[in-house]
């Protein structure tokens, strides 16, 4: 009985530890499609994130430096996509593989200019988790939230952050109007350009934050093309937690399960590769089961709008 | 995920189209200077690596043979991208389709035993368009059932395609030996080199073919039409009698068929058998070789060589200087991107033009 519990605790803390660079994007991911601005970019970006957290935390020698350092590269990304995206009419998609490939390309490059090396950096600054007062004495939970990742309560903090942005402030109500019908709320005078650009860059953000806890919190170290698809896990997750930043959450979790059952099941007679292919299987299962609910996307979502006497 | 077929001007393919090949020159020419800068800024020359490039895409008879080897591939996945597109979707897949079509290809070719050449060959071409075209039909299933965008249903089916594939050339097909690979196909499969020792193929001639057969195929067939039909206008493809479920499945089917034939042509010619990791990012230069080629057949076979050129020259740049190779992902990037948004060229343009009558 201990035993059965201890796993299912190390399993549940696992999923959530793993989960967060998804919930991170998926929650950015949720923000920017909500406002009509589809990211398929959140791959490059979490990469972009990753390595800059990485260079940060060398250079200055402090892993908060080092994510202050990925949040600013992510608002780039997130600029530069809205900017191809909003000013540039380009293909949502387009911009966003583009953004994926140079993101793939630019890291190595980089890579081999401060490191000389193609593969892995050095060892850098990374968070340590940190005790939580109060649930550190409670009996079970201690296992699974008694010590956590700074970055886990800035987690916590960003979907409470988005959610009350979305759906509490004058900003998000009419960045959600954007979403569904972005001329109905350029003749009611909104500023949707400014608007979406906001959303686009903070995604940026969120998605930086979540490509740097898998290099400065999880690891101490940038390794190539380390995101490996989560960015676009994210973007399912997006969808089967319903456009909304809650869902959002709760959908990285699951993947933190299969994930975590992932890491688990290696120690057995399963071929990796199999177990390697779960993540991705888990992903088409849900968005299956998904289909289910009554949450739809935005009406707009990856439409282009042109403002009065724009082409 | 909303389709941007029903933007303001009409479906992407068809605006793409409409501008011009210059834009395209234009907007090469932009990335490569951009990613010169990037270059330069790393602290290498450009000059140099610009020129270490150009010799070992062009520089001999074996370098151009190398360019038209890499080109061939290349072809079948940007007219994989090409096709989709022109029927409205984007099938970002095309690395799982390429595995999916290389892996059955290679088993035609090992184990049909007895086949003369001119039967064996175009079997495995077939088992490749076969594998290919199934694997990215099941993306057009889910995205007709689901109503969830193919990107992502594609994406998720590369990943499952690269790592069942790595399984079953690891378990059940493995040939002996250290490598993760199936055995040698049967010499009545091998498609040899037109030039000694070099990646050039007669299945190059059989990528020109299929540009050709795709533009027939689009321009001149009422499935054609059909599918270029639900591209401009889905609504009105609905409203004319057009089932779109159905078209997407066929043009998710050719896509993919088309995208398994550069799986098979690289078993065939290149490799001798599958190998994992043997698709090297290919699926991401179709995307950007069909973008560049404006989605046209034509324009897809131009764009291949030149990326074709890009990718021999790069290796013997990285050879030649120590310019790490995957430069060539940053200017590919450059490309998706500066000829994706014909806005950002013709803004360059006109400050060029308004800085020549000022100085007139």
């Amino acid at each position: 009985m201990q035993d059965v519990l201890s796993v299912v605790t190390s399993l549940v803390a696992g999923s959530i530890r793993v989960s967060i660079p998804i919930a991170f994007a998926a929650l950015g991911g949720t923000l920017s499609e909500r406002s009509g601005i589809i990211n398929m970019g959140l791959e490059g970006t979490m990469l972009i994130g990753a390595f800059f957290g990485a260079v940060g935390a060398y250079y200055t020698g402090s892993a908060w430096l080092g994510l202050l350092t990925a949040m600013f590269a992510g608002a780039l990304c997130g600029l530069l996509h809205g900017i191809l995206t909003i000013r540039f009419k380009c293909e949502h998609v387009l911009a966003g593989v583009g953004i994926n490939v140079l993101a793939s390309g630019l890291t190595v490059v980089l890579l081999q200019m401060i490191w000389q090396t193609k593969g892995k950096s050095a060892e850098v600054a990374s968070f340590s988790n940190i005790t939580v007062p109060g649930i550190n004495q409670v009996p079970f939970l201690k296992d699974i939230l008694g010590q956590v990742s700074p970055l886990l309560i800035l987690l916590a903090l960003s979907v409470l952050g988005v959610w009350f942005l979305l759906y509490r402030t004058v900003f998000g109500l009419r960045a959600r109007v954007i979403g569904e019908n972005p001329e109905a709320a350029g003749s009611m005078g909104i500023n949707v350009y400014r608007t979406q650009y906001i959303c686009v860059i903070l995604c940026g953000v969120l998605a930086a934050i979540g490509g740097a806890y898998m290099s400065i919190g999880d690891i101490h170290m940038f390794s190539r093309d380390m995101v490996s698809g989560r960015g676009f896990i994210a973007l399912a997750v997006v969808i089967f937690g319903g456009w909304h930043p809650v869902g959002a959450w709760l959908g990285s979790l699951l993947f933190g399960l299969a994930q975590s059952l992932q890491y688990r099941l290696q120690t057995g007679s399963i071929p990796p590769q199999l177990i390697q292919m779960l993540p991705y299987v888990a992903t088409l299962i849900v968005l299956v089961f998904a289909r289910g609910g009554k949450r739809r996307a935005p009406a707009a979502e990856g439409r282009h709008y042109y403002a009065k006497g724009e082409q | 995920m909303a389709k941007s077929g029903n933007s303001k001007q009409g479906g992407f393919a068809e605006r793409l189209s409409k501008n011009n090949v210059f834009l395209s020159v234009v907007a090469l020419v932009l990335s490569l200077i951009v990613a010169g800068l990037v270059m330069l800024i790393a602290g290498y020359s450009p000059l140099e690596g610009y020129s270490a490039m150009f010799k070992g895409a062009f520089g001999s008879v074996d370098n151009l043979a190398q360019t038209l080897g890499t080109a061939t591939p290349l072809i079948f996945a940007g007219l994989a991208m090409a096709f989709a597109a022109r029927g409205g979707m984007f099938n970002i897949g095309i690395e799982g389709q390429i595995i999916a079509g290389a892996f059955p290809a290679a088993l035609v070719g090992a184990y049909a035993q007895g086949l003369p050449w001119f039967v064996h060959i175009p079997l495995c071409f077939l088992a490749g368009m076969v594998g290919g075209g199934l694997w990215a039909a099941l993306a057009g299933f889910l995205k007709n059932k689901l109503r969830v965008s193919e990107v992502i249903l594609t994406i998720m089916l590369n990943y499952v395609a690269i790592y069942l594939a790595e399984y079953l050339a690891n378990y059940q097909f493995k040939a002996e030996g250290m490598l993760v690979r199936t055995e040698n196909v049967l010499p009545s499969a091998v498609l040899t080199p037109l030039i000694p020792y070099s990646r050039l193929t007669g299945g190059i001639f059989v990528a020109l073919f299929f540009a050709v057969l795709m533009w027939w195929f689009l321009s001149r067939t009422t499935a054609g039409y059909q599918i270029r039909a639900i591209e401009a206008n889905p609504y009105a493809a609905q409203a004319g009698g057009i089932n779109i479920q159905r078209m997407n499945l066929v043009t998710m089917f050719l896509s993919g068929a088309l995208a398994g034939m550069g799986g098979a042509v690289e078993v065939m010619g290149v490799h001798g058998y599958f190998i994992t990791n043997m698709t090297s990012g290919y699926g991401f230069d179709g995307v950007a070789i069909a973008v560049m080629g404006r989605y046209s057949p034509l324009g897809t076979v131009v764009s291949a060589f030149i990326f074709g050129a890009l990718r021999a020259g790069s290796t013997s740049m990285n050879r030649m200087t120590n310019i790490p190779g995957e430069f060539i992902q940053v200017l590919q990037a450059l490309v998706i991107l500066f000829v994706s948004t014909p806005g950002i060229v013709r803004m360059f343009l006109k400050k060029r033009r308004q800085k020549k009558e000022a100085q007139n």
